[in-house]
């Protein structure tokens, strides 16, 4: 393997990691918006780079699904539906950015410090991408516990998705990666297009996850 | 490919998704749901007579038969029960014709997904495949489109997204760890090929795919601290979704992870799974069990009854050796049975008196003695009491945790004493004493709801030896 190849599949995925960080940080759904786009796309590179590497061509066809799917059609679809429920206020922290990021920068230690340990057979570039994608899906985590907002909880899922599909591009040869990127842009387009913000909304005037805590079931 | 009783299973309810989608008319559709569901029945139980070839996709073996077997019977009786239940449903008018449609199709690509993933060879279909289950039953959950049902619907998609994606990291690293061993490409994900060479896979890699695999797949099964989502999505779906839910696809979500702590136990250097399950096993039952007290929501209660069997279930497994996996074995039967049976009266019981509270529901045996004396005896036998089938479950996982960790064993009998008296406590009110709620009869189909009962009534007093063995082989193989 030259050197190129794994310095640009290092760049990538690291960039990755560097977007899902931003994503933290960012108080205003537009914003967070914008950053999502820009995660699939470096996620879309990443994996046409890898498709490239690998010689895998059907890898492709993940990039393109990332790309056409998650960098454009989602954020512009999740786009409307904010301005259609006018809640382009600000995003609401459960905890502060500080600790938000202090947190975050922990997670990414804690997935290096594990992938980087438990793989030390495994091919380098391979462990990277592992030590980046647990990351990512950790950051992704992060982000839906410290969100109250039910479309930032969304996006935090999408991105936690997108550290998945980085494992299984980087996984050499791991057969079924476009099925699984298939069912999970069928399981996020049913979720964010369709029925369920629309019927958030239409039943709940607020997307606010917290006010949707008032039902426990066991009041009144 | 030459047709078989392997490809019938997810033939048969693909199909007929398709068909009760675009078919009017909920009568006609209601029919046609229980005929899928009987012959996907019948092919199931053919598995028996004649074994298909297993392919690098599809396997039938004796661990999943007896799951297969079992998921397609209590999905035939659910489809039985759901046929009244949502005659009754249309007649108030908390579903349309079009929504029945839409929950009809969905039932049937729910039996195709359990089915597909209890049959898959591959560990990336199967996660596809419950994948699918889970959206299919998130979309059921949030079809009364009331608040709570959409809340439920939601919880339950954001808890169930996340374990599902955790199972898929935990997935990808199997792969990881096989591929030096088998080499790239589809064979390292194979179910039969990774069971070969599993001991020669990287132990640490192993160890933390299935940490995540058992937080992931645990979401599912409704493991103690990842439950959150199942007594909403319980209590405010439809009540066949419940009992399909509670019946059938924890069962599934527990298959998954068992074949996991097959591959785990084969590998000498990995971490012995063991202490972990029996661990969230037994959290999960001690919780579930003290939750039961606070329960004012009838569904909600059984709901909790079921996070604790599963506990049981888990714990039993986690315990393994021949004993133990042949109690957990019997015990997830029982409770399928148990579980869903309950949840047949409950349904009908919701639907007579037109509410799920607890108290405003009483007296049940004098206004509805058919119903109400089905659910005593429902719950008789899954608080556990002699002479039905879930008191010799209970009985055998805590006499085989006896012999290796008495004090464990004495910590899983106060979970399940606690239980006992929370069900009882809520029983009393609501079966016996002053009636509460209207008392016009109920028109249910009762056929479903006492078949189980009988069946978990026989199994109390008499288990066919073929049966024993059956289980027995399969108590083996799951080492």
């Amino acid at each position: 393997m030259g050197t190129l190849t794994f310095d640009v599949a290092h760049l990538l995925a690291g960039s990755l990691v560097l977007v899902s960080v931003m994503m933290l940080y960012q108080d205003r759904l537009y914003a967070l918006l914008n950053v999502y786009a820009l995660h699939a796309l470096v996620l879309a590179a990443s994996v046409a780079w890898q498709a490239f590497v690998q010689d895998a061509p059907h890898l492709y066809v993940t990039a393109a699904i990332a790309l056409i799917f998650k960098a454009v059609i989602i954020p512009v679809a999740l786009h409307r539906i904010i301005v259609r429920l006018g809640i382009h206020r600000q995003i609401e922290n459960v905890v502060g950015v500080g600790p938000t990021m202090l947190l975050g920068m922990g997670l990414v230690a804690l997935s290096m410090v594990v992938m980087l340990r438990v793989t030390t057979e495994a091919d380098p570039l391979a462990r990277e991408d592992l030590a980046f994608a647990l990351s990512v899906v950790l950051l992704g985590l992060l982000m839906m516990v410290t969100r109250r907002n039910a479309v930032s909880q969304v996006v935090g899922f999408m991105s936690l998705e997108n550290g998945l599909v980085l494992a299984a591009t980087g996984a050499k040869g791991m057969p079924l990666v476009v099925e699984i990127s298939v069912a999970f842009s069928v399981l996020i387009a049913f979720i964010v297009i369709g029925i369920f913000l629309f019927r958030i909304r239409e039943r709940f005037d607020t997307v606010d996850v917290q006010a949707l805590d008032r039902f426990r079931g066991e009041r009144g | 490919m030459t047709f078989d009783a392997l490809i019938g299973v997810l033939l048969i309810p693909a199909v007929s998704a398709a068909l009760l989608a675009v078919l009017p008319g909920y009568k006609l559709t209601a029919r046609l749901n229980v005929l899928a569901a009987l012959l996907t029945f019948t092919t199931a139980v053919s598995l028996f007579a004649v074994e298909p070839r297993s392919g690098s996709y599809l396997l039938v073996d004796d661990l999943n038969k007896v799951f297969i077997v079992l998921t397609t019977f209590v999905g035939l009786t659910t489809a039985v029960f759901s046929a009244s239940y949502i005659g009754h449903e249309i007649e108030i008018g908390r579903l349309t014709p079009r929504s029945v449609r839409f929950y009809h199709a969905m039932y049937q690509t729910l039996m195709f997904a359990m089915n597909l993933a209890l049959i898959a060879n591959n560990i990336g279909l199967m996660w596809v495949a419950i994948e699918l289950a889970t959206l299919t039953t998130v979309l059921m959950v949030g079809i009364y489109r009331t608040h709570e049902a959409l809340e439920a619907a939601w919880k339950y998609f954001i808890l169930g997204s996340v374990g599902i994606a955790l199972a898929l990291f935990g997935t990808i690293l199997v792969y990881m760890a096989a591929r030096p061993v088998i080499g790239e490409g589809l064979y390292a994900m194979v179910w039969t090929v990774l069971i070969t060479k599993a001991a020669r896979f990287d132990p640490a890699l192993l160890n933390v795919a299935f940490v995540f695999l058992l937080l992931g797949y645990g979401t599912k099964v409704g493991l103690a601290p990842l439950h959150a989502w199942l007594p909403d999505a319980h209590a405010e779906g439809p009540t066949p979704i419940s009992a399909v839910l509670s019946g059938l696809l924890l069962n599934v979500a527990l298959y998954a992870l068992l074949r996991f702590k097959m591959l785990l136990a084969l590998n000498p250097g990995a971490i012995a799974p063991g202490p972990l399950m029996v661990t969230l096993g037994l959290i999960s039952c001690l919780f579930a069990a003290f939750m039961l007290y606070r329960r004012r929501d009838i569904k909600r209660l059984f709901a909790y009854s079921s996070i604790e069997h599963m506990g049981i279930i888990v714990f039993a497994f986690g315990m393994g050796g021949p004993l133990a996996n042949f109690a957990g074995l019997l015990h997830m039967t029982m409770h399928s049975l148990t579980k869903s049976a309950i949840f047949f009266a409950v349904g009908h019981i919701s639907q007579v008196k037109g509410t799920q509270k607890i108290a405003d529901i009483g007296g049940l045996t004098v206004t509805h003695p058919v119903l109400g004396w089905g659910l005593v005896l429902g719950v008789v036998a899954i608080a556990g009491l002699p002479p039905l089938g879930i008191f010799m479950s209970e009985f055998l996982v805590v006499s085989s945790t006896f012999a290796r960790e008495p004090w464990l064993a004495i910590v899983l009998v106060l979970a399940i004493l606690v239980a006992l008296g929370g069900l009882f406590l809520r029983l009393n009110t609501v079966a016996f004493g002053e009636p509460r709620g209207p008392a016009a009869p109920a028109e249910a189909s009762y056929v479903p709801m006492f078949a189980h009962l009988a069946l978990v009534f026989m199994a109390g007093i008499y288990m066919p030896p073929a049966l024993v063995a059956g289980f027995e082989n399969v108590a083996r193989l799951l080492g």
